[in-house]
């Protein structure tokens, strides 16, 4: 894992701006958030394809549907808990059932969005958009793949939700990484135990996976990007090939990967899910890095879940 | 627009009329009342206005139509249907399991729907959208959309009328269809949207008013908005709910139930009666 830092927002704002490049159908909808969603980046190139609504995100998702309809691509962009909460009928009705090409660019989502607190910590934005048929979901780890995962929302033909983060992440991944959507990435083999992670829990779930190595247990990390279509194959494989599994994720504990991963083993290979979440409960203010303390997203914890549960 | 064009227009309308009621009795639910006031207007914009091609409904170019008050569909399907976008038999299997026509509107499924809509206050901002690529594609074709003066009280309307103004969308054209009818009862009693055209101005629009069941009228005020001043338009249609059948007419019972066998003999009676009347005329 490199040193460096980067937020993925940062990196949804610099592919923004390269994929304006390559496809000047793209176009990019923000709500007075451009400063904060990086979205600004793809605004300085090419103002002509920029449009801010306002603080209006109701109008703006129903207008990126519209616009959608005239062969553009359009990006509409927020902060997860309004364009995926307070605009979550308009994202239902206008996008997801007339399935169009509208992507959403949701950042600062999870607890780490820090000082701003509860209200702007969107933990439910997975469940929300997950429940929606035919949406995609993609939750992308670092920098590298939320670049790539930028330009595969763009290939692929329909509505996409991409969750960025505003703290910066460890950079999991190399340059020789390839995105392919809806499937996992096995980080680290290991057949005691399966740690399926995703977001900025990637990086603490490699973490863990190093601490419990040296403790004699020999830990298989899978990412999970994209929570849906979910990688069934490469979960059912963790559940028969390792002891049990601990989910790992910045959101709520309902609706997330944790609920995803458990859909798939109930049906096809039952095994002990063993959850690294937000508890079903609100955020709270603090410095993002401490707050992931708080809640437990971090390695220490995923070790305990780990130590707790190994027989 | 002369006597003959407004004429043919009115034979179409009874037709449109019966077809509306004609599927609502056969889906036995639906919203007969803010279907009929809408009725002339959706007549003159696809029989006479609109750009459209029913052999080919995806033609880039077209002018686009977005029925925002999505659940008076069956006036759309059935202008549709007269048009010849689908067969008519489609028509009797309106809302029923397996059908092509869905309760609301699905662009999805249904030949010439522009935007799926149903949710109020959502339709208008496709509309915006649709008006904005357009200009950003450099196509001049015109975006209409319907609205009812109920719906209007949703917020996201006027976050869209914001916008349609902020980006000089002056190929958008917004018709309020004014029956002062909702489901509770009277606009004005339930939550007043009044002054409509001073609203509408107030947040950047071109405004004009007809009487929606006068061809003549409804053609006066679409013709202004030819005018491209860099202002969307907005056109406040007086109308009266249930338009054309006698007991339905200004009656917010209408609103969404379905008139049984001897209702639905009556008001086929009452649209005869016009159309025999057009006939002689």
């Amino acid at each position: 894992m490199a040193d460096v830092k980067i937020a993925t927002r940062e990196s949804y704002g610099k592919a923004l701006a390269e994929l304006g490049k390559v496809n000047p159908d793209v176009v990019v909808f923000d709500a007075d958030l451009a400063g904060a969603t990086k979205t600004g980046t793809f605004k300085k190139e090419f103002p002509d394809r920029f449009f801010d609504f306002g603080i209006a995100e109701a109008n703006m998702v129903g207008a990126a549907a519209g616009i959608s309809t005239t062969g553009k691509i359009p990006f509409v962009s927020s902060f997860a808990m309004f364009v995926a909460g307070r605009a979550f009928e308009q994202v239902r009705n206008s996008i997801g059932y007339p399935h169009l090409n509208v992507k959403i660019g949701a950042t600062h989502a999870g607890i780490s969005v820090g000082e701003d607190g509860a209200t702007h910590q969107c933990n439910e934005d997975i469940a929300l958009m997950r429940s929606i048929p035919g949406m995609v979901v993609i939750n992308p780890c670092d920098d590298i793949e939320a670049r790539q995962a930028v330009f595969a929302a763009a290939e692929y033909n329909g509505p996409v939700y991409l969750r960025f983060g505003r703290l910066a992440v460890p950079v999991v991944n190399d340059k020789n990484y390839k995105f392919q959507l809806g499937k996992g990435v096995q980080l680290k083999d290991g057949d005691n135990v399966s740690i399926i992670a995703t977001g900025l829990m990637v990086a603490r779930a490699l973490e863990a996976a190093e601490t419990l190595k040296e403790k004699g247990i020999d830990a298989r990390v899978i990412n999970i990007h994209t929570i849906k279509p979910i990688d069934r194959d490469i979960i059912i494989k963790a559940a028969q090939e390792t002891d049990f599994i601990v989910t790992c994720e910045e959101h709520s504990v309902i609706g997330g990967l944790y609920s995803a991963v458990c859909e798939v083993v109930s049906q096809s290979a039952p095994c002990k899910v063993v959850p690294v979440a937000v508890m079903d409960t609100f955020g709270k203010s603090g410095p993002a890095a401490e707050l992931l303390d708080v809640y437990g997203l971090n390695s220490e914890n995923i070790v305990n879940k780990v130590l707790e549960n190994i027989k | 627009m002369d006597a003959k064009t407004k004429l043919a227009l009115e034979k179409q309308a009874v037709k449109i009329r019966k077809d509306i009621i004609t599927a609502v009795h056969s889906a036995k639910s639906g919203h007969p009342g803010g279907s009929l006031s809408l009725a002339d207007t959706l007549t003159y914009l696809y029989f006479y206005k609109m750009n459209v091609d029913s052999k080919n409904p995806s033609d880039p170019d077209r002018d686009r139509f977005v029925l925002s008050k999505g659940h008076t569909a069956p006036a759309l399907y059935s202008v549709l249907a007269e048009k010849g976008y689908f067969s008519t038999d489609e028509l009797l299997k309106l809302r029923k399991t397996g059908a092509m026509l869905q309760g609301h509107p699905d662009m999805k499924h249904i030949p010439g729907i522009d935007m799926t809509t149903g949710s109020l206050g959502q339709g208008i901002s496709a509309a915006v959208g649709m008006a904005l690529g357009g200009k950003l594609s450099g196509k001049n074709f015109t975006v209409y959309a319907a609205l009812g003066d109920g719906e209007i009280q949703e917020g996201q309307v006027w976050e869209a009328a914001m916008a349609a103004a902020h980006y000089k969308l002056d190929n958008l054209v917004a018709v309020v269809d004014n029956n002062n009818l909702q489901i509770d009862g009277k606009v004005s009693d339930v939550m007043s949207v009044y002054p409509i055209t001073d609203k509408f101005a107030a947040f950047g629009w071109n405004v004009a008013t007809c009487d929606a069941h006068d061809f003549d009228s409804i053609d006066a005020a679409f013709e202004l908005t030819k005018e491209k001043n860099g202002k969307p338009w907005v056109i406040v249609q007086k109308s009266v709910k249930g338009k054309g059948v006698s007991f339905m007419e200004d009656n917010a019972a209408w609103h969404g139930t379905a008139p049984n066998d001897e209702q639905y003999a009556q008001a086929m009676a009452d649209l005869d009666k016009i159309e025999k009347e057009l006939e002689e005329r």
